[in-house]
C-alpha cells in the first residue's frame, strides 16, 4: 500500500543529510562544551556554529540565540521567562495560540497576578488589528501571537501588530514553531522581541528548540543550573540536537525558494480537489495568507478522528483538530474561535504537506479520501437528518 | 491507543444503518463530546430479531455501536436491556479510560429503543424483566 505523509505539522522526517552531521556528536566527539580539552573545545565549535546558522535563518544575531528543549520549552521560557522579572502586570494573547503559550500564559495568571486578555480572530483565523490594539491597557508589558497557526495554517500579520505594541510601550513575541522553514522569517522584519522555534518542523531533531531573544531584552532563567546559554537555559548542551537544529534550519532556508511554490501549488490541488469532489466541505483558514503545505478543511458530519482513522487504513498520515482524536474533550479550541459551531469543530482535517510529497501523493489522496466521507456519512445520523 | 477488536469493529462495523420499519428507536447524545447514536431495532415475540445503528463520533463510539449490535441481536428484550456498558466496553476488550464516556452510547441507544418499542406497544420495563432472568451478555 501507498504511504503518504500528510502530517509534516505534527513532525517532519530527520533530513538525512543533517543526520550525517549530527551522527560524530552522538558518539566519538561527544565532548562537554564547557570542558577544556579538544573533546570539549570541538563541541563549543559546534555549537557555536549551529547558533550562526540558527540566527542566519532568521536574520538574528548569534548572541540572540538560546537554545531550548524544544518549541514549548522556547514559549515558556519567553513568557514567563520575561513575566517573572518583571512587577505583576498585563499581557495579550490571541485565541488561536499553540497550548504552550496559552498554558504559560495561565500560569502566570494562577501562580502570581497577572492578567490576561484574549483577542479574538476572524472566521480566518487572522487576529483582528483593531481589537489587538483596543486590548492594550497602561500596564500591558508583553503581547504574544504566533506567526503562524498550527491548525490552520493561517498566518498572522505579526510586523503590524509587533508595530502596535512597540507603539504602546509593550514587548512582542512571535510562536514562529509552524513557520521557519516553511515561508520567510526575519526577526528585523518582523520587529518581534522574542520568537519561538523548533527543530522537528523543518526536518531537524526532536527535542531541540531555540528562543530568539533580541539584544536589550531581559528575561530569566526557567532551568536553574550551571548557568549554560548565557546563564538563561541551563544543563548540558544537546549537542547532537543544536548541530542537527543549525543544518536543518540552513538547509530549510536554502530549500525555501524552490520549495515554497512548489508546496503551495501541491496544497492548492489538496484543497480545490478536496472542495470539488466532496460535498460540505468548507476550507478552515484563510486561502492565501495560509501555510504552503497546510490544507485544512471541516467536513460537516463526520467526525475527525473516525476520518483519521480511516484515512491511515488507506495509508494516508493526517490529523485532526477533533477533540477525540486528542485527549482533550472540548472541541477543537481553534476551530471554534474562528466561529465554527461543534459539529464543524468536529469534523476538522489537518493535511500538511513536505518535502517528501509530490503530485501522485495528493492525486492518491483525492482519489481515496471521497470513499473515506461517504462510508463514515453512510454511518452517520446526523447526515441523514439533513 | 485502540486495541484490535475495537479497530477490527471499527473498520469493519456490523448492523450500520436502519431496519426496515422499526419497532422502536432510540437515539441519544453525549453531552461529553457531542457524539450521536440512533438504534432501530425489530421486535419479534420479544426478541430482537434485528439491530442496526448510525453513529456519529469517534472509532471507539462506532466500535461500540457495532459490538452493542451484534450482541443484543436474537436476544430477548429483557437481555437488551440488562446489556451494560461495561458489558460493550469489555467485549470490545477494553477501552482507553479517555474513551469510556463512548461505550455509553451503544448501551444508552439499544435501552432507549426498547424504551420505544415497549412505550409503542403499551407496555413498560417491569413487564418484560419478569419475564425472563436476564444473563449475562457477551
Amino acid at each position: 500500500m501507498r504511504e503518504v505523509y500528510f502530517d509534516h505539522a505534527a513532525t517532519t522526517a530527520l533530513d538525512a543529510a543533517v543526520l550525517e552531521e549530527m551522527l560524530p556528536f552522538l558518539g566519538v566527539a561527544c565532548g562537554n562544551p564547557s570542558a577544556l580539552h579538544r573533546r570539549g573545545r570541538q563541541a563549543r565549535q559546534a555549537v557555536e556554529r549551529a547558533r550562526h546558522q540558527m540566527a542566519a535563518a532568521i536574520g538574528a544575531h548569534e548572541g540572540e540565540i538560546v537554545f531550548t528543549g524544544g518549541g514549548s520549552e522556547a514559549d515558556t521560557l519567553a513568557i514567563v521567562g520575561f513575566a517573572q522579572a518583571l512587577p505583576p502586570g498585563h499581557v495579550i494573547t490571541s485565541a488561536v495560540e499553540h497550548p504552550a503559550v496559552t498554558q504559560a500564559v495561565r500560569f502566570l495568571e494562577r501562580s502570581s497576578d497577572w492578567q490576561v486578555s484574549v483577542v479574538p480572530v476572524d472566521g480566518t483565523g487572522r487576529v483582528d488589528a483593531d481589537a489587538f490594539a483596543a486590548a492594550f491597557r497602561a500596564d500591558t508589558r508583553l503581547a504574544s501571537v504566533m506567526l503562524a497557526n498550527n491548525v490552520v495554517g493561517t498566518i498572522q500579520p505579526v510586523a503590524e501588530l509587533a508595530r502596535v505594541a512597540h507603539e504602546k510601550g509593550a514587548l512582542f513575541h512571535a510562536d514562529a514553531v509552524q513557520a521557519v522553514g516553511a515561508i520567510p522569517v526575519d526577526v528585523t522584519e518582523l520587529d518581534v522581541d522574542l520568537l519561538s522555534l523548533s527543530a522537528h518542523k523543518f526536518y531537524g531533531p526532536k527535542g531541540i528548540g531555540a528562543l530568539y531573544v533580541r539584544r536589550g531584552v531581559t528575561i530569566t532563567p526557567i532551568i536553574h543550573g550551571g548557568g549554560q546559554e548565557r546563564g538563561l537555559r541551563s544543563g548540558t548542551e544537546n549537542v547532537p540536537g543544536i548541530v542537527g537544529m543549525g543544518a536543518a534550519a540552513a538547509a530549510a532556508v536554502s530549500r525555501l525558494p524552490a520549495e515554497r511554490p512548489r508546496l503551495e501549488e501541491l496544497r492548492d490541488k489538496v484543497i480545490d480537489g478536496v472542495l470539488a469532489s466532496v460535498e460540505g466541505t468548507t476550507l478552515l483558514g484563510h486561502r492565501r495568507c495560509r501555510l504552503p503545505g497546510n490544507a485544512c478543511f471541516t467536513v460537516r458530519f463526520v467526525e475527525g478522528e473516525s476520518m483519521v482513522l480511516r484515512l491511515d487504513a488507506e495509508g494516508v498520515a493526517a490529523s485532526s483538530g477533533s477533540a477525540c482524536a486528542s485527549a482533550a474533550t472540548e472541541p477543537s479550541r481553534v476551530v471554534t474561535a474562528m466561529g465554527y459551531d461543534a459539529v464543524d469543530a468536529r469534523g476538522s482535517l489537518r493535511l500538511t504537506l513536505g518535502k517528501e510529497n509530490d503530485a501522485a501523493d495528493v492525486e492518491y489522496f483525492l482519489d481515496r479520501f471521497p470513499a473515506v466521507v461517504n462510508a463514515l456519512r453512510a454511518m452517520s445520523p446526523l447526515s441523514a437528518r439533513s | 491507543m485502540y486495541g484490535e477488536v475495537v479497530m477490527e469493529h471499527f473498520e469493519h462495523p456490523r448492523n450500520v444503518g436502519e431496519v426496515e420499519g422499526p419497532d422502536g428507536v432510540g437515539e441519544v447524545g453525549n453531552p461529553v463530546c457531542g457524539d450521536t447514536t440512533r438504534i432501530t431495532i425489530k421486535v419479534r415475540d420479544d426478541r430482537l430479531v434485528d439491530v442496526k445503528f448510525q453513529t456519529y463520533g469517534c472509532a471507539a463510539a462506532v466500535a461500540s455501536s457495532s459490538m452493542a449490535t451484534e450482541i443484543a441481536k436474537g436476544r430477548s428484550l429483557a437481555e437488551g436491556l440488562a446489556l451494560s456498558n461495561e458489558m460493550v466496553a469489555e467485549a470490545l476488550g477494553g477501552l482507553p479510560a479517555a474513551k469510556m464516556h463512548c461505550s455509553n452510547l451503544a448501551a444508552d441507544g439499544l435501552h432507549a429503543a426498547i424504551d420505544d418499542y415497549l412505550l409503542r406497544t403499551g407496555r413498560t420495563r417491569a413487564g418484560v424483566e419478569s419475564l425472563a432472568v436476564p444473563r449475562a451478555s457477551a
